[in-house]
């Protein structure tokens, strides 16, 4: 027993599929009541550590810690946690209530209470009018609440979330999404969350986790990884659209930009004229008509969405460069404009890794 | 007739089209009766030629009709086939032979059996009467004029023991093989999946010593179980279930597994609810293959009549020098009935089983 207060701890665990090694070694720790997101993407590694988790699969090494308690050797069905799957994974021949109430069967637990619970979270999910149903009747987005009241009757330590919205339509994920949340705001059990879409990792969790070939990235809020990415991978994963990138080089405290910009950088450590990148997101570039500014760009394509408006240009050096104005401006194809970059909100990634370089602010 | 009628005249293409039979509408038909005389005819001969009197079976009379010619009791003289004559001026009275057939044969009227007289063999034609013969089916199951030997409810009870608790056993154990082969891990996993499908290429007549052997030292010889269990483990069972549980997904399984369910009851209540299906194809072949099984049966039971299946009491019919046709068909039709109502019931499941699954 350890008195650490997390629900979750994984400890150097790896996992190779005969040669192939899929996870490199992750420590990770959960606390008691966050929602964690694993985002990352395909292949990097998110849904086998999931089912690493779950008892699923079984790491080639390292420990699984549930509150404290080594859980290696615990199968999944012990383990006290619930799943919802992709496909949800639904049991076809079972009614609605059948596919709620197996997982409290299977614990003997009594018949009253199975009810009370299975009306409970139908009730909470709003599909009490479906439970007689079976799930081949159903829309995509009620199997996917059946699926996710699977999870919830089970009262679990940790809900387990493998990419539950892909197979939903744009409109219903974004719904579902809130719900969720919202989900998670009452019940306050421990969540991981599984997805591709950044854009979810960014508004459902408490912290994210970014994943990349079978190595974490970096942990944090999501607003953390938002401002201070630790490398270049997690400043462009993370974000829509896109961080911009701008080779260039490093010398003590200029930085010199192939497309001709060149600017002083408080950067703590100076550097030697080695390769940099610059990093700026589209929100922190102003925009001149006039052509002024730092550089100019020929607008190739523009999308105007009434509140926004993105401007995709390219340097004389042909990088390309994308500009988010919280305003309404003319605009054709082809017209040169002035950008002017705000050195506050630079991120220069430097070294092998790409690492993000720290800056005296 | 209204549904069955736009059924049976269903036509390819469209509504605009479909009016017109074209040349695929003709094959298709054709194929499909083909198909449907091929296997009806023979069960169509079987039960019409059952209803036919011994006579018109032992005089191989092809005629479709239970027609044969009358045999009466004649008063001194025994059980004759009664002729109709026709002298010359036209008149028609019912003889019998009283003597071998000839030229000239010695034939009396039934009227006056004393009155013996020589009659032109051409004169004579049989008197027949169209009749079904239910004596074929109602003396071997009242045991009546000497059938008291054919004990027909043993015989039914034997074979529907022996399918019921045969085709029970076959299911059970092959499905549990079938589910181990197809969703656990482990290695020789597909080694021992082609040698249970591998041994579909042997004979079961090559094994037939061994195997005698083997339910001999059993103590089983001689015994209904000694029919059941050695038949229980079917290749053909095995590898179906087993191609058929590969399609079960196994995100299914984990769910369960997350679910806490043991192993045991994700096989009883996720595996075999969704494999009923291919549960019921095993099902009528099980009890076909035990229901028809004769060699078997009879190296196993044959010197306890009181064992005997239905098939091999058909065999009582069928001696060296004698053989009752008329009986041995009846009650091949009787033996006929169960199976089908089996398969008529069990061939719902087919349909609904695949209907119901609800995976997309």
């Amino acid at each position: 027993m350890s008195d650490v207060p997390y629900t979750l701890e994984l400890k150097d665990i790896k996992k190779s599929f005969g040669d192939v090694d899929v996870i490199h070694g992750i420590d990770l720790a959960i606390e008691e009541g966050k929602f964690v997101v694993f985002v990352g993407p395909s292949g990097c590694g998110k849904s086998t550590l999931l089912r690493l988790i779950a008892g699923l699969d079984d790491p080639s090494s390292g420990g699984i810690f549930l509150k404290g308690n080594r859980v290696n050797e615990v199968p999944a069905s012990e383990r006290g946690l619930s799943m919802v799957f992709q496909s949800y994974a639904l049991y076809p021949h079972m009614s609605v209530r059948a596919n709620l109430s197996f997982g409290l069967e299977n614990i003997r637990m009594p018949r009253e209470q199975i009810k009370r619970r299975v009306d409970d979270a139908a009730k909470l999910l709003q599909i009490d009018q479906l439970l007689e149903r079976r799930p081949g009747q159903l829309s995509g987005g009620q199997r996917q609440r059946v699926a996710i009241g699977r999870a919830i009757v089970r009262e679990p330590v940790i809900f387990l979330f493998d990419e539950p919205l892909s197979n939903l339509d744009a409109e219903l994920r974004l719904q579902m999404r809130v719900e969720i949340s919202n989900l998670h705001a009452t019940l306050g059990n421990t969540m991981i969350y599984v997805t591709h879409d950044q854009i979810e990792a960014m508004t459902m969790a408490d912290r994210i986790v970014v994943l990349r070939g079978g190595n974490i990235e970096q942990v944090g809020k999501p607003l953390d990884l938002y401002n201070n990415p630790a490398n270049k991978f997690v400043a462009g994963f993370i974000g829509a659209p896109q961080m911009n990138f701008m080779a260039g080089s490093l010398n003590g405290q200029t930085l010199i930009l192939d497309n001709g910009i060149t600017r002083e950088v408080p950067v703590s450590e100076p550097g030697n004229g080695s390769a940099v990148t610059l990093g700026i997101r589209p929100e922190a570039i102003e925009v001149s008509l006039k052509g002024e500014g730092d550089e100019q760009i020929k607008v190739q394509n523009f999308e105007q969405l009434g509140s926004v408006t993105y401007i995709y240009g390219t340097f004389n050096n042909g990088e390309s460069l994308t500009v988010q104005l919280a305003q309404q401006i003319p605009l054709q194809r082809g017209q040169m404009i002035g950008v002017t970059l705000r050195t506050n909100d630079f991120h220069i990634f430097g070294g092998e890794e790409e690492i993000s370089l720290p800056m005296d602010r | 007739m209204g549904r069955l009628g736009t059924f049976l005249t269903r036509t390819r293409g469209n509504p605009e089209t479909a009016d017109k039979l074209g040349i695929t509408d003709y094959l298709a038909y054709g194929y499909l009766l083909l198909g449907i005389l091929i296997i009806l005819v023979p069960v169509c001969w079987t039960f019409l030629s059952s209803i036919k009197p011994e006579r018109a079976i032992d005089n191989f009379d092809t005629r479709v009709l239970p027609i044969a010619q009358i045999q009466s009791e004649i008063e001194g003289v025994g059980v004759k086939p009664i002729w109709k004559y026709t002298d010359e001026d036209g008149t028609v009275t019912d003889v019998f032979k009283a003597g071998p057939t000839r030229k000239l044969t010695d034939v009396a009227p039934v009227s006056d059996p004393e009155n013996v007289s020589k009659v032109e063999r051409k004169r004579l034609v049989p008197s027949e009467e169209l009749r079904l013969a239910t004596e074929n089916y109602l003396d071997p199951l009242l045991k009546r004029k000497g059938q008291e030997n054919f004990h027909f409810a043993t015989y039914l009870f034997n074979s529907v023991f022996v399918t019921v608790a045969a085709t029970l056993i076959t299911l059970l154990i092959n499905a549990m093989a079938a589910f181990a082969l197809s969703k656990y891990q482990f290695k020789g996993r597909l080694t021992f999946t082609l040698l249970i499908v591998a041994t579909l290429l042997i004979p079961s007549s090559i094994i037939l010593v061994s195997l005698f052997f083997v339910v001999w030292t059993f103590g089983i010889f001689g015994s209904l179980w000694g029919v059941i269990i050695p038949a229980a483990a079917t290749p053909t069972g095995v590898f179906l279930l087993r191609q058929y549980m590969l399609t079960i997904p196994d995100e299914l399984l984990e769910a369960a597994r997350m679910d806490s369910a043991s192993e045991w009851r994700i096989f009883w209540r996720i595996i075999i609810p969704l494999s009923l299906p291919a549960l019921s194809v095993l099902a009528i072949l099980s009890v076909i293959w035990r229901w028809n099984d004769f060699l078997w049966p009879l190296i196993v039971l044959i010197s306890d009549p009181a064992k005997h299946t239905i098939q091999l009491g058909l065999t009582q019919y069928a001696g060296e020098f004698d053989q009752d046709f008329h009986y041995i068909l009846a009650m091949t039709v009787v033996s006929l009935l169960p199976i089908t109502l089996v398969f008529m019931w069990l061939q719902r499941f087919i349909t609904t089983g695949i209907a119901t699954t609800g995976l997309k």
